[in-house]
């Protein structure tokens, strides 16, 4: 026995590496080029890091100097605003609430109508984003086809994209965004048996009643988990604000992302850019905590 | 006599259920006319891009070609704009998605198969990478690639685009394969099957239409990706369709519509393709909703 004991314990180990072998390139892939750069950027948020001039030759460590500016700045707590105002709008409202409705409409349409809109929807997701962006661009810019339909009917120029830029892509993300959603929710009441709905019907209850009391408390955890995802989604969309409006005009439309893609790339900014990023990263890592909660006991 | 039983409670029974089918199809009707009108408002826009596209002097609005035509395609079917940036496209999505499939693979195994120490926490970190904004993560990416030399360099893109679709393909292909029974294997190892040969010729097999989801997903995501080659690349001869569809759209200063919606359908169609593959043989996106449902 214990001499049978070093030997077990070697072969052992030596099979616990062996197990573990395959995790390998995918642990160095996400070490060197997502985990680096994390690293990196929590220690580049605190230098004057620059693609030209002093913080190009010299960058050295200047302490919460980038957070002070960014904090200071009125362009940063409009692009701060912008995101939330986004991230509300298209997402928690937006995607979430059309999605819940095609979803539970579904269900009751008849089978062609439900393939031929389901086909739409999710043909607005499969597009790319920067497509979908020439879409919208050409759907409501001032010599748009809303604006010529609008025109026809006598309702005269709703130029969307210069006076609220920030609801015209919150529209198309929307359009683009929407069938996730809705895939999710279609997923989740699939698994909800009718006869508890059916039960609530006979006892009388109607139908927004239903829903209310009977089908989303059975899905909630989808409900927090589509939030969560669309959530986190909305927060880094880049492409399509970047092809309709390019942040403008001014900064109407300039969400976070974009903000930073600025001061980092047009200015040459990265240690300042790095310090936003940050802003960003951690935000994204609290709603993921959430999320990692909510799912928690899955794994 | 069963029969005289039942008429006068079939006679009572048939009107009133004749009025609840009317109010049932009634409903219907009005269900699937909301459902029409929200799909009508998703294929509208839709509709400059298929009209523009084969209208030789096509605008920004809507209108029907007076003379429809295939000049736009032909215009921007050469080799800079069209064919360069499609096969640079090809090239960068596929490899990073073949990488990405392969990692995946090789990491789900033990993931799915052993219950050791590190499983819970690496799944864990898995799904808390999942949601980080990757947007984000561009500025220290683009940092460390000036370090290291990699930016506008075709290796580095690809490495960095594989390890996005990292954390959402690991999650997806543990979960597929915790559907293939454990005991399959089991006899391969008697047989003296090592469990990679295992995972090779037992697991793999049986479990290709989560490989196959996993794969055209992870290629659509990159295929659309516009913020990753547009930060890391800088050489016109290397971008891929989804940047240079882009830079085709500000370098002129007066827009040829009908020339960027042919181009955009182009750019589009290998992934609407893919997308209509993946839901013919494995029943839809639901496939998907599956797996992320919680």
């Amino acid at each position: 026995m214990s001499v049978a004991h070093p030997r077990a314990d070697a072969s052992q180990s030596r099979r616990a590496v062996a197990r573990a072998l395959p995790l390998a390139p995918a642990t160095l892939l996400l070490l060197v080029f997502l985990a680096g750069p994390i690293v990196w950027s929590v220690y580049g948020a605190f230098t004057n890091t620059a693609l030209s001039g002093a913080g190009a030759a010299n960058s050295h460590f200047i302490g919460l100097d980038n957070f002070h500016k960014a904090f200071d700045s009125s362009a940063f707590r409009n692009s701060v605003v912008l995101t939330l105002v986004f991230t509300f709008l298209s997402a928690i409202v937006g995607q979430n609430l059309v999605g819940l409705c095609l979803a539970l409409l579904m269900r009751a349409g008849s089978k062609v109508v439900r393939t031929l809109v389901g086909a739409f929807v999710v043909g607005a997701w499969v597009i790319p984003e920067v497509v979908a962006g020439y879409i919208w661009y050409a759907f409501l810019g001032k010599d748009g086809s809303l604006n010529a339909f609008f025109d026809s009917v006598g309702l005269g120029h709703q130029a969307l994209l210069f006076s609220h830029p920030i609801v015209a892509v919150s529209i198309a993300n929307i359009w683009r965004g929407t069938a996730f959603s809705m895939l999710v929710y279609s997923a989740a009441l699939s698994e909800v048996p009718r006869e508890l709905e059916e039960a609530a019907e006979v006892d009388g209850a109607s139908g927004a009643r239903r829903l209310w009391s009977v089908t989303l408390p059975l899905i909630r955890r989808s409900v927090t988990t589509n939030l969560m995802l669309i959530t986190l989604q909305t927060l880094s969309v880049f492409g399509l604000i970047y092809t309709m409006t390019k942040g403008g005009p001014g900064t109407k439309s300039q969400t976070l992302p974009l903000y930073m893609y600025e001061q980092a790339f047009s200015f040459g900014q990265l240690g300042y850019g790095t310090a936003l990023a940050l802003v960003m990263l951690v935000v994204g890592a609290v709603f993921s905590l959430v999320y990692l909660r909510v799912l928690k006991t899955e794994i | 006599m069963a029969t005289t039983m039942s008429r006068p409670v079939t006679a009572a029974a048939a009107p009133r259920s004749r009025t609840m089918h009317a109010r049932s199809r009634a409903q219907k009707a009005v269900v699937n006319l909301v459902l029409l009108l929200i799909g009508a408002m998703f294929v509208v826009p839709l509709l400059w891009v298929l009209l523009a596209s084969v209208n030789a002097d096509a605008g920004l609005s809507v209108s029907w070609p007076g003379h429809p035509s295939l000049d736009n395609f032909k215009a921007v079917l050469d080799e800079e704009t069209t064919f360069r940036p499609m096969r640079n496209g090809l090239l960068l999505c596929g490899s990073a998605a073949v990488l990405t499939l392969v990692a995946s693979t090789l990491a789900a195994y033990p993931l799915s198969r052993y219950d050791t120490r590190y499983r819970k926490p690496f799944l864990l970190t898995i799904l808390f990478s999942t949601g980080l904004p990757i947007t984000a993560i561009m500025v220290p990416v683009y940092g460390l690639f000036v370090q290291i030399n990699l930016v506008d360099t075709r290796i580095g893109t690809v490495l960095f685009l594989a390890t996005t679709g990292l954390p959402f393909g690991i999650w997806l292909m543990k979960n597929f394969m915790d559907g293939v029974p454990v005991s399959l294997e089991e006899a391969a190892w008697t047989d003296g099957a090592s469990s990679l040969q295992a995972l090779r010729f037992v697991v793999l097999p049986l479990m290709w239409p989560g490989l196959a989801v996993v794969a055209i997903f992870t290629f659509i995501g990159m295929w659309g990706n516009f913020f990753v080659p547009f930060v890391l690349l800088l050489s016109p001869d290397k971008l891929p369709a989804s940047v240079s569809i882009y830079t085709f759209f500000s370098q002129y200063g007066q827009v040829a519509y009908g020339q960027l919606a042919a181009y955009s359908l182009i750019y589009a169609l290998p992934v609407v393709l893919l997308y209509l593959l993946l839901s013919r043989k494995l029943g839809g996106a639901f496939t998907l909703g599956g797996a992320v449902k919680g």
